[in-house]
């Protein structure tokens, strides 16, 4: 999951202070990281943007692995 | 409750000193219209690809690129270079607006008499005319512009058969100081051959030299190699009238003034001199070069992408998206290089035809092609796509719809906008019986039932 001491902002403002490194997020990756922060699953992150979001489930899914892919390549995941 | 717009999520690491995080607004601002009519309309109803041309651009292109010359020089005339885009449709708007047609093929030749140009408003240029082409041309009283010594020779044996005079020009090559130098059409002027070529016309009595012709390269990016250009055609009509005692009557240019295109490579946006920049420099040149003013030869000019290159869009829609091995994002499109012939050597705009994130990235930009050369941009920056997402390319207008193929895939519809922004076919997409209409099945390989 999400390494607990990520900052993040409103603005999709994102710093890792382990490596000092910064990142913008669009809001949709702001509203993920978000969820992940509180604990939610990625299942459930999963059914709450399919209610939320005029998505096909496949692209959702798709769209979801990917992203998280890029959140451990950049170190973000503590596992 | 309707549901929210999604967009995929996406974050990017920043770097120092980048401050504007997700790359430049207004560059990426959606093309929603092409002339007042949706590009969603367009593509709902013509399909997607599709090849959309704006008639009130070509016409504003062709009336400013006249209103250059005309208002620096007495006699101007365009010739509409056929080979940049060949459809009637559109050949038709050119020659409503005067224009005559330049040709470089007895196919492009059959065409304009078809679309009702007077023959001796035809100019007939290439290295491959055939012999019934060219005795065709004779007949209509076309303009013959001689590329070579065999040309030559076949022309006169022609005219003395037929007991006809063709008129003829010849296409000069030269040096300009734009190099690579374009020597391989035509008859040299450095070297001799070009004055040689015009004493074997006039020595033949079978012909008469009526012009002069150079077309020095396309997207020419100085405008000082126009003026060495019209400087020897001008030493070359002076030569023939005192030494040949025939005065030619035009000067042709021919194209090659460059469109508002990104040439691949460039660093940033090169500027391309305007039209008014070249007519300039022509203009002057021929005026102050000393001829008596009754005697200033006809201008003639063949622009075939400055004229059109603009007004043509390619509409097309997103297939998929990917990530590719060395973590660059690729978007793959459903049209390719077939249809886009000319992303060889611009790196067209694409924008994107409707509301978009905030948010752009680096993408690969693929055709749909299952083949390795199938890359419409090797590097974009674009707002998030997803499939379904449409997009605009602009500035496709000259050469693509006469240099694509159907290869993998077919060639889609072309579809005019009229001046009342109404919208017309002009080339329907292909079929597959369309396709196969030429072939032919050998009996031992038919299928038996
Ligand atoms: C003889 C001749 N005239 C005119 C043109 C049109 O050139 P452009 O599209 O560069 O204006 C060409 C194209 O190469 C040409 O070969």
């Amino acid at each position: 999951m999400i390494k607990k001491n990520i900052a993040t902002n409103e603005f999709g403002f994102v710093f890792n202070p382990a490596t000092g490194d910064s990142y913008s997020s669009n809001p949709m990756a702001a509203e993920i990281i978000q969820l992940m922060k509180e604990n939610l699953s990625l299942n459930e992150i999963k059914k709450m943007l399919l209610d939320k979001y005029e998505v096909d489930k496949m692209i959702l899914e798709k769209d979801l692995d990917e992203f998280v892919g890029l959140l451990k390549e950049n170190n973000l995941l503590s596992n | 409750m309707s549901k929210l717009k999604y967009e995929r999520p996406l974050i990017k690491k920043m770097h120092a000193g980048m401050m504007n995080k997700f790359g430049s607004q207004d560059e990426n601002t959606p093309v929603t219209h092409i002339d007042g009519v949706s590009v969603k309309s367009l593509i709902d109803t013509y399909g997607s690809p599709v090849f959309v041309l704006s008639e009130q651009k070509i016409r504003q292109n062709y009336k400013s690129a006249v209103r250059a010359f005309t208002t620096r020089y007495p006699k101007v005339q365009f010739a509409w270079s056929y080979k940049t885009h060949y459809n009637n449709a559109v050949c038709n708007i050119f020659h409503q607006e005067g224009s005559w047609a330049e040709v470089v093929s007895g196919f492009e030749y059959k065409k304009a008499l078809g679309n009702g140009v007077p023959g001796s408003n035809i100019i007939f240029n290439g290295p491959d005319k055939h012999i019934d082409e060219m005795q065709l041309a004779i007949e209509n009283d076309s303009l013959l512009h001689i590329d070579h010594f065999e040309e030559l020779y076949l022309l006169i044996d022609l005219c003395a058969r037929l007991d006809k005079k063709a008129r003829v020009a010849i296409r000069v090559n030269m040096d300009t100081g734009v190099y690579p130098m374009w020597d391989r059409f035509g008859f040299n002027y450095e070297n001799g051959q070009a004055w040689q070529a015009l004493t074997k016309i006039i020595e033949s009595g079978k012909l008469h030299l009526v012009g002069l012709h150079a077309h020095i390269g396309t997207y020419m990016l100085s405008t000082a190699a126009y003026g060495v250009a019209a400087t020897k055609l001008c030493d070359l009509a002076t030569k023939c009238k005192a030494e040949l005692h025939t005065a030619v009557k035009y000067i042709d240019l021919g194209g090659g003034f460059p469109s508002a295109n990104t040439l691949k490579g460039a660093i940033g946006q090169v500027p391309t001199p305007s039209v008014d920049e070249f007519a300039e420099v022509i203009t002057s040149t021929i005026l102050n070069y000393g001829f008596n003013t009754e005697e200033l030869p006809l201008l003639i000019l063949e622009s075939g992408r400055v004229m059109i290159d603009d007004a043509g869009y390619l509409l097309g829609t997103v297939l998929a998206n990917k990530k590719l091995s060395d973590g660059r994002k690729a978007t793959i499109m459903d049209f390719g290089v077939n249809i886009m012939f000319t992303s060889f050597w611009y790196d067209h705009k694409i924008s994107p035809a409707q509301e978009v994130s905030h948010f752009n990235e680096d993408t690969v930009m693929y055709g749909p092609l299952c083949m390795n050369i199938d890359i419409v941009r090797e590097t974009v920056n674009l707002p998030l796509l997803n499939r379904g997402d449409h997009v605009v390319v602009h500035k496709v207008g000259a050469y693509n719809m006469t240099q694509w193929m159907q290869f993998i895939a077919m060639r889609p519809n072309i579809v005019l906008i009229d001046t009342n922004n109404h919208t017309h076919i002009i080339r329907k997409a292909e079929t597959l019986d369309y396709l196969q209409e030429l072939e032919l099945m050998p009996d031992h390989l038919k299928r038996k039932n």
